[in-house]
């Protein structure tokens, strides 16, 4: 603030950083938008191993029908916290945090977000969330899964508990802060040559996430608050017998937790908006459709979050609202599929690493998409709720979509971020290994929610046993698909081939600066001359011969 | 930013927080729709719960009038106080800006200490049913936040001690103590409005 007061007759200073970050500069308060990506992507990631390592233990279990492997209380606590990190300290900081911070600003011509020391405080909000989030298992860890509905989590290990509340609070806050951030950067701060209609997608995608996290983040955190309250200070909102109501948790939960989907999700559509168009070398296709679709699915998305609650005692008229609002959903959403296919159609394919991972996603996030449809509706919802079908919808969306799509942006991005390229083959390999394990893993539990596998238990009918035993091998290549992946990136960090400012031909503003970046971007901030997305388009306009080769 | 892109042939590497007009406010608002969300996720499950309950509040657990209202009047005034503030520095008076935001602070400090004398003398506690429950956590929400503004107001009071850190051109942070403490005044309207107003009337 108070450099900022400094009187408006002050000589302009000369910038105060350094020529370069060192790497020691990467665990400190640094207000660098570039270096706080980096510091959300290292984090979520490594949360990521984490959240990871509690899931191959939960299917270890789960590989035989009895409890053989895990105490049952544990299991719980891995199952809480599994998707609990999934979502909030990994998918959502790497993609939002991550990516958004990284590319936005250089995407839209800025030489840093809006307000670089808020920027950096949320960042630091992180690490303590997770720090909270691990220590609980001093205390056995929250038990009541990741949705934590009273009343079993205001019985089952408190203490736990509170803690998960707090870290929840403290990465919701963390996530109103990069809101207001994103918003105000990418409203005010695009270079002036740059109309509304040249902003890449990704930033339209990051500006429909922004609105949605500040609309649905605070409802989470009241109805959090709410829950300490209950659990530690002896209040009854949700305590039937007291004349409190259970069902007002679930409303305001789903009020953020369903948006959180779309918050889990857009950044990611706006990865695939960039990521196809460069590698196929053509326009993306409707340009405009996509940006107001993501528009459009942030605010449909705020009226949906009933359909996670047709079992609670809804209303047959709510149920028929949200069933037909969720359905809505799948309208823009599809616009979406629908233009990414047609920008791949008659394009250039360049099938690397960062292009196989979003044609991957396009396919693993439809048999996603189609199951989400089917559980939208609440005829279908009621007959399978709380089973593995539930499991194998939301894991096809979030892994085979929002994984995916952070691969795919780890592998398009990282010669931008370290001025190196990836190894092919090794990312060829992850690719094959993860595309197998996710299809393994997660196909048969359709199966399994349809016979009736409850999910969310340790043991289970021994009928279901060879079925599990399948996305339990699955789980076990996904593991390992991650070695690779490792090893690809430690390598390449510091022995990868040489990058160049350019690697792919891009024409977004991040591939005008050098690889990695200058510290403030650009020496003079540049002049956007033509479309983001603009492959093609010269050759096009020389002979027509071309342009009916690219028809065919 | 215009300006870097122009005088390309001269150009200097400027501090990026000199390049660009000054986006904190809009910041501020952009959070605030955040903090409206909060108390709108709050308002809705009184509103549920109250839609439950036969009778509402419980008996025994009825809200006095007098202080709340006395509270809402000081409120609702130091609105147009800390306003006062505002028009001063406008004028490039900061003695006149520092005198209004002492009041407005002093007000807010004896709201606050109504709220108290409010819990002291109710004799329910937070624990008693679930309209208090609703009643000590929404009013003590809100009460954080008054406790926020006076802390942000002390700070503008504070920082002004330097002559010339805010003058008529530049008191950003000014106009947003100022806006904060609207806003929570607001958010005060329609909590008087749901908590008192509509369990008396």
């Amino acid at each position: 603030m108070a450099q900022a007061q400094l009187p408006l007759d002050t000589p302009l200073s000369l910038p105060e950083h350094p020529k370069a970050w060192k790497w020691y500069d990467y665990f400190t308060f640094n207000v660098d938008h570039k270096v706080i990506g980096i510091q959300y992507l290292v984090t979520a990631f490594i949360f990521y191993l984490i959240g990871g390592l509690m899931a191959v233990a939960m299917r270890t279990e789960l590989a035989t029908a009895n409890s053989d492997f895990l105490d049952p209380n544990l299991y719980n606590a891995f199952l809480t916290n599994h998707g609990t990190i999934m979502i909030f300290l990994w998918v959502v900081p790497a993609a939002i945090g991550g990516f958004g911070n990284y590319l936005v600003p250089l995407m839209v011509g800025a030489r840093d977000m809006a307000f670089p020391r808020l920027n950096a405080l949320a960042f630091w909000l992180n690490p303590p969330a997770g720090a909270l989030l691990l220590a609980s298992f001093l205390f056995g860890g929250a038990q009541a899964g990741w949705t934590s509905y009273p009343p079993l989590s205001t019985i089952t290990a408190t203490t736990a508990q509170s803690m998960w509340i707090l870290a929840i609070v403290l990465a919701g806050t963390s996530s109103i802060m990069g809101s207001v951030n994103f918003i105000v950067t990418i409203w005010k701060m695009k270079v002036p040559s740059m109309r509304w209609d040249q902003l890449p997608l990704f930033c339209w995608a990051m500006l429909a996430t922004s609105l949605l996290a500040l609309v649905s983040t605070p409802v989470l955190a009241v109805g959090l608050i709410l829950l300490l309250f209950d659990i530690n200070f002896g209040t009854s909102f949700y305590k039937p017998d007291a004349g409190g109501n259970v069902v007002i948790y679930q409303h305001l939960f789903w009020f953020y937790s369903h948006p959180a989907v779309y918050l889990m999700i857009l950044p990611i559509f706006g990865i695939m908006s960039e990521v196809i168009p460069v590698h196929a070398r053509k326009p993306i296709f409707g340009y405009q459709a996509i940006a107001y679709s993501s528009l459009a699915i942030c605010c449909v998305g705020l009226f949906v979050w009933v359909h996670h609650m047709f079992t609670s005692g809804t209303p047959p008229w709510m149920r028929m609202f949200f069933t037909i609002s969720t359905l809505i959903v799948a309208v823009p959403t599809g616009v979406k599929i629908f233009s990414w296919v047609a920008t791949l159609w008659g394009g250039k394919i360049r099938l690397n690493s960062a292009m196989l991972f979003a044609i991957g996603l396009l396919s693993m996030f439809v048999l996603g998409g189609l199951s989400g449809v089917t559980l939208g509706t609440a005829p279908v919802d009621i007959h399978v709720h709380d089973t593995y079908y539930v499991v194998a919808h939301f894991h096809y969306v979030l892994f085979g979509g929002s994984v995916f799509g952070l691969y795919a942006g780890i592998y398009h991005w990282f010669p931008k971020m370290t001025g190196r390229l990836l190894d092919e083959r090794l990312g060829i390999l992850h690719f094959i290994l993860t595309l197998i394990g996710t299809n393994l893993t997660f196909l048969p539990m359709h199966e399994l929610g349809l016979k009736g596998m409850p999910r969310r238990v340790a043991m289970y009918d021994p009928q279901f046993e060879s079925i599990n035993l399948i996305c339990t091998i699955g789980a076990f290549v996904l593991a390992f698909s991650i070695i690779p992946f490792l090893i690809n990136i430690i390598w390449s960090w510091n022995k990868g081939k040489i990058a160049g400012d350019n690697p792919w031909g891009g024409l977004s503003l991040e591939w005008t600066t050098s690889s990695p970046p200058l510290i403030e971007n650009w020496k003079v901030l540049p002049v956007v001359t033509k479309g983001p997305y603009d492959y093609g388009i010269e050759q096009r306009k020389g002979s027509t011969d071309e342009d009916d080769d690219e028809k065919e | 930013m215009q300006g870097t892109v122009d005088s390309q042939a001269t150009a200097i590497a400027v501090d990026h927080a000199h390049e660009h007009p000054d986006f904190r406010v809009l910041g501020l608002l952009v959070f605030l729709i955040s903090e409206s969300l909060m108390f709108g996720g709050l308002f809705a499950a009184y509103l549920l719960l109250r839609g439950m309950h036969e009778q509402w509040p419980p008996e025994g657990t009825e809200v006095e009038l007098l202080v709340p209202t006395i509270n809402t009047i000081i409120l609702i005034s130091s609105s147009f106080v800390i306003h006062y503030g505002d028009v001063a520095i406008k004028k490039d008076d900061v003695r006149g800006m520092r005198k209004w935001y002492w009041i407005t602070a002093a007000m807010g400090a004896v709201f606050l200490s109504g709220q108290v004398y409010e819990y002291l003398t109710l004799g329910y506690g937070l624990r008693t049913n679930v309209f208090a429950n609703c009643f000590y956590v929404m009013t003590g929400f809100h009460g954080l936040h008054v406790f926020v503004g006076i802390l942000l107001i002390l700070g503008v009071i504070w920082r002004s001690r330097r002559p010339g850190h805010y003058n008529a051109h530049k008191h950003t942070g000014v106009a947003m103590a100022e806006i904060y403490w609207h806003f929570v005044d607001v958010i005060w309207i329609i909590l008087f409005t749901l908590l008192y107003i509509l369990t008396r009337f």
